[in-house]
């Protein structure tokens, strides 16, 4: 893994961007009459923090549920990588590099966090039935390799001193990184963040800004889910807006800011508004 | 096959099959409220079965009385047996479920659960002689509780007589009474459900327990009232049973238990109608299945079905629900 | 944001139990101790020890039963306990690796018996991956229902096929060959006191008819191989895979672990060990009949598996041996056996829905539970609000 560039100045400047990891390309999604998505498109440039809000209900997890593969488009259709999704399994579409993070917590919890991100590292491993019985070369070596991403990424995380224990006995926000640590362990091309910082303190945010400003510059394309305004104007390098199944919006962070559509939809909604979606 | 067999077949298929949707109500409710499987449904069968023996016997039923008091003693037995069938789905409910509820314990343990319940129901009837030899009861009782493992047999006291006859086939009153009371009796739990105060309260539960707490429903009440209308139906479902086949054991409730499930998978499970259909689709399958293939191998076609089911159309010819088809 | 988190991070209170004082030996030690508890097991039936011994029917044949409970506990402990698929047709792959050895061994042919042996776990697991293939998709409940179906149909197809004798059974079922080396005196107890009993003697592996320890002694082998295999595989990529998928099968699955091959090759595995303890009956018995397949069979070995604490293969060996000893040992309350079983599944199910021996897992989570707990009882007192970013 690359040398950690803890480069916190990074957001005001505009940056260059690679082509198109992902595009979505007029993607409509039906739910029995109710239209969740209507003829979605974006893309997702190699190497950018990639923002997507809208409010409530504005369809920002169904889309991305779209992108990784859990729910299938109506029409129109999602590339990844220059190869369309298609009807690949959930599985495969990790493998092609897409991982992701729930927006409630789903880690599992009676393992330890070690091996909750060995779960992900495994994703790129091969050793099976035959190769872990008799603890061939390539079973010692993966097993070695993934306990040192492992390592390196809960250090990454800090997490490094809760390696060893059970992902239900960490605090809240261990849980949200390790989460983060897990999909990283999948080597993706691109990670997914569905709200990483709901519930979470000023002190707390600040730090996931800095943790994610990270990731990307080891070379990671992000796309962040996010409410709260504020961390998504300082940390994103472009931001999407939906609303009601619609993209109203596509641009720079002091686009957004200041783009009449963004401000109408948002209209009474408090930009300090952190908390998670109720109901 | 010649005609008259085929109207045989189909005709003790209808009958069979009426007795299936009514023991597959149970299933059915419950999965609907709790989606769980009640595993001990079966025993609730089994101890409706033995309450009907048992009040026939202790009221000296035979065959050859007067048809009016045979009547009367055909109706006793039956309350008997709905009230100690839902007796025990209530006792079902208290011991194996409303503790693993209030913890949340994942469906597997609750399946557990009811396997263990479901064995000790069925094992304290097939112990019934030593226990009651604990109790020094086993010399007064002797006559209900002796030859504990064996087959027991259901003295019906109304004679069965040819009503008419379609081509060479003869159609016993017996056979009519049965279709026709079930078929009664699953009406009438559907208009219930349907129109009743506590049928809405059913109904409310099933599709979304949350709201229906917001809106003042009493959770525990209603789950308490679907195992109770299960068990009643059931135990209905166990006279019938008698009056068709004329014997029971304390194991009888293990494979009639899967065929009456598979009856509610077939309708689609959690849906009333469904459950009548899915009997009546089973029965037919099952004779018409044991007149091809020999009579041996009736259980075999009843067993590959619900299997086939749950492979390819897990929701049922009528979809899951409770009343209502949901999204 | 995982400062409040490090300080509140105990220093571990110096309990030093069992586990960590054994945790602690050097391992040739720890290997010493296993083969010296290994050797102990194998000599059990002939040290026939006082109070373990049963009066009233054959220890060494006891022994071999709980042996081959123990094999198949441990099979459905790779389905249930693991994978997290409730199999409640597991007899039907015992009742599949029986027959086989008794229609190729006896009925329609004279295989060899390694060779029956390794038809028989071919064709219980090839029976597993066809029931499984189609039936992995459907939900946990139904799957429950759809094996308990499968191992019905099992049954009764042995039941009613003429070509493998309909219920009249096989027998004539080939034993293990012999090797006939020497004889192995036993001991025989008078109170407590030991002698040596030269009348009844094992002779070293000859399987025949009366003598059950040496098929006791060739089950526990096999016991010994299929843990280290459950050891070596547990801790790999595949028991990672199962545990997640048995944890959240959607997580799993997108975090790149096909869940569904998976969960097949546990339900392969789990009928290849099943296959394989239904041989070794087979063989030690001499006959098989359909009725000695009844799904109840299937119900003692979901009680052996869930009593002992799924998911920890100590605690299902000893689950095995609750159903398959305790009702020989006490021969007197074996007709209760099925009720006892039956409010044991209830209690556990509602009070210790872990097992007896659960999962070391399941033991850590809850220890540290307890610890938290006790921290925050501690940390109200003295007004040590936890950290802000808890919600739950």
């Amino acid at each position: 893994m690359p040398e950690l560039t803890t480069d916190d100045t990074s957001t005001g400047a505009p940056r260059e961007f690679g082509p198109p990891l992902l595009s979505m390309e007029a993607v409509t999604l039906r739910f029995g009459g109710v239209v969740a998505l209507n003829d979605v498109s974006f893309d997702i440039r190699q190497g950018e923090i990639l923002g997507l809000i809208g409010p409530n209900g504005a369809g920002k997890t169904t889309c991305f549920n779209a992108l990784t593969g859990v729910y299938q488009p109506t029409s129109g259709q999602v590339v990844f990588d220059g190869r369309p999704l298609g009807n690949r399994k959930r599985y495969q579409i990790n493998r092609l590099g897409i991982a992701r993070t729930f927006q409630n917590i789903r880690l599992f919890q009676n393992m330890t966090a070690r091996e909750n991100v060995l779960v992900g590292a495994d994703s790129h491993h091969r050793a099976g039935v035959v190769n872990s019985l008799f603890r061939l070369p390539l079973h010692r070596r993966e097993t070695a390799d993934g306990n040192r991403l492992a390592d390196e990424l809960l250090d990454l995380m800090d997490l490094g001193h809760r390696s060893e224990d059970l992902a239900r006995n960490l605090s809240y926000g261990e849980q949200r990184r390790l989460e983060i640590a897990r999909a990283l362990a999948t080597k993706p091309k691109l990670l997914c963040l569905d709200e990483p910082a709901a519930g979470f303190n000023p002190v707390e945010k600040q730090r996931l800004m800095d943790l994610i400003r990270r990731v990307r510059d080891l070379g990671n394309t992000v796309l962040l889910i996010e409410h709260d305004m504020r961390l998504v104007m300082g940390v994103t390098d472009r931001i999407v807006v939906l609303e009601f199944g619609k993209k109203i919006a596509d641009g720079l962070p002091s686009e957004i800011r200041n783009d009449p559509a963004v401000i109408a939809a948002y209209l009474g909604v408090d930009d300090e508004t952190d908390e998670e979606e109720t109901p | 096959m010649s005609l008259e067999t085929f109207i045989d077949l189909t005709f003790t298929g209808l009958v069979v099959g009426a007795i299936y949707g009514l023991f597959a109500l149970g299933y059915t409710l419950v999965y609907g409220v709790l989606r769980l499987i009640n595993f001990a449904h079966s025993e609730v069968f089994m101890w409706g079965s033995f309450a009907a023996v048992w009040v026939m016997m202790l009221l000296g039923g035979r065959t050859g009385m007067g048809v009016l008091p045979a009547i009367g003693l055909l109706l006793v037995a039956l309350v008997a047996a709905m009230l100690v069938s839902g007796g025990v789905a209530l006792v079902v409910e208290r011991l194996a479920y409303r503790r693993l509820r209030a913890k949340n314990a994942p469906p597997l343990v609750a399946l557990i659960s009811a396997i263990g319940m479901s064995f000790v129901l069925s094992e304290v009837m097939g112990l019934r002689d030593r226990i009651a030899g604990w109790v020094g009861l086993r010399e007064p009782l002797a006559p209900y509780v002796e030859k504990a493992r064996e087959n027991v047999s259901f003295v019906n006291p109304l004679q069965s007589v040819t009503l008419f006859s379609i081509s060479g086939f003869q159609v016993r009153s017996t056979q009519v009474i049965v279709l026709v009371a079930a078929i009664v009796m699953m009406v009438g739990l559907d208009q219930f459900v349907r129109r009743s105060r506590l049928g809405r309260g059913v109904r409310a539960v099933s599709q979304d327990p949350e709201a229906a707490a917001l809106m003042g429903v009493d959770k525990n009440r209603v789950i308490q009232l679907t195992f109770l209308l299960g068990g009643l139906m059931a135990g209905a479902a166990a006279v019938l049973y008698l009056m068709h086949i004329g014997v029971t054991k304390f194991n009888v409730g293990f494979i009639l238990g899967i065929k009456a499930f598979t009856a509610a998978v077939l309708g689609g499970i959690g849906n009333i109608r469904g459950a009548l259909l899915g009997g009546l689709v089973l029965g037919l399958a099952e004779n018409y299945g044991s007149n091809i293939f020999g009579s041996n191998w009736k259980d075999v076609v009843s067993f590959l079905l619900l299997v086939l089911v749950l492979l390819f159309r897990p929701t049922g010819i009528l979809g899951e629900s409770l009343g209502k088809a949901r999204a | 944001m995982s400062t409040s988190a490090t300080s509140a991070r105990p220093t571990r209170p110096a309990r030093r139990g069992l586990g960590d004082r054994w945790a602690a030996l050097p391992k040739p030690a720890k290997i010493v101790v296993w083969v010296l508890v290994a050797l102990l097991v194998y000599a059990l039936p002939l040290l026939n020890p006082p109070i373990l011994s049963t009066p009233d029917s054959d220890f060494g044949s006891v022994m071999f039963t709980v042996a081959s409970y123990a094999l198949v506990a441990l099979g459905l402990n790779i389905v249930l306990g693991y994978a997290g698929l409730l199999d409640l047709g597991y007899v039907g792959f015992y009742a599949i690796g029986a027959y086989t050895v008794a229609v190729f061994g006896s009925l329609h042919g004279k295989v060899p018996f390694v060779l029956l042996i390794v038809l028989a776990v071919c064709i219980s697991t090839a029976s597993g991956l066809l029931l499984g293939a189609p039936t992995l998709r459907v939900r946990g409940d139904y799957l429950a229902i759809v094996t308990l179906g499968f191992g019905e149909i099992v049954r009764l197809v042995f039941l009613n096929t003429e070509w493998l004798n309909a219920a009249r059974g096989i027998t004539n079922v080939p034993r293990p060959p012999s090797l006939d080396l020497f004889d192995v005196p036993q001991l025989q107890w008078s109170g407590f006191t030991a002698t040596v009993d030269l009348g009844t003697q094992s002779t070293f592996l000859k399987f025949g008819l009366l003598d059950g320890i040496p098929y006791y002694w060739l089950a526990l082998t096999v016991i010994i191989v299929v843990l280290v295999a459950d050891v070596l595989l547990q801790a790999s990529r595949v028991g990672r895979a199962w545990e997640a998928t048995r944890e959240d099968e959607e997580a799993a699955e997108l975090n790149g672990v096909p869940t569904f091959r998976y969960k097949l090759l546990a339900f392969a595995m789990g009928a290849f060990i099943g296959g394989l303890s239904g041989a070794l009956y087979a063989a030690r018995t001499g006959v098989v009949n359909p009725e000695t397949f009844i799904i109840q069979l299937s119900m003692l070995f979901l009680a052996a598996v869930v009593i002992g604490g799924q998911g920890n293969r100590w605690g299902v060996l000893l689950g095995a041996v609750v159903v398959a000893y305790l009702p020989e040992r006490f021969r007197e309350f074996a007709e209760f056996r099925v009720l006892a079983f039956g409010l044991l599944l209830l209690a556990l199910a509602n009070f210790r829905p872990q097992g007896l021996l659960p999962p070391r897992r399941a033991r850590r989570a809850k220890a540290a539970a307890q610890e938290l707990e006790e921290l925050e009882h501690s940390g109200a007192a003295s007004g040590d609000t936890k950290e802000g970013g808890i919600r739950a």
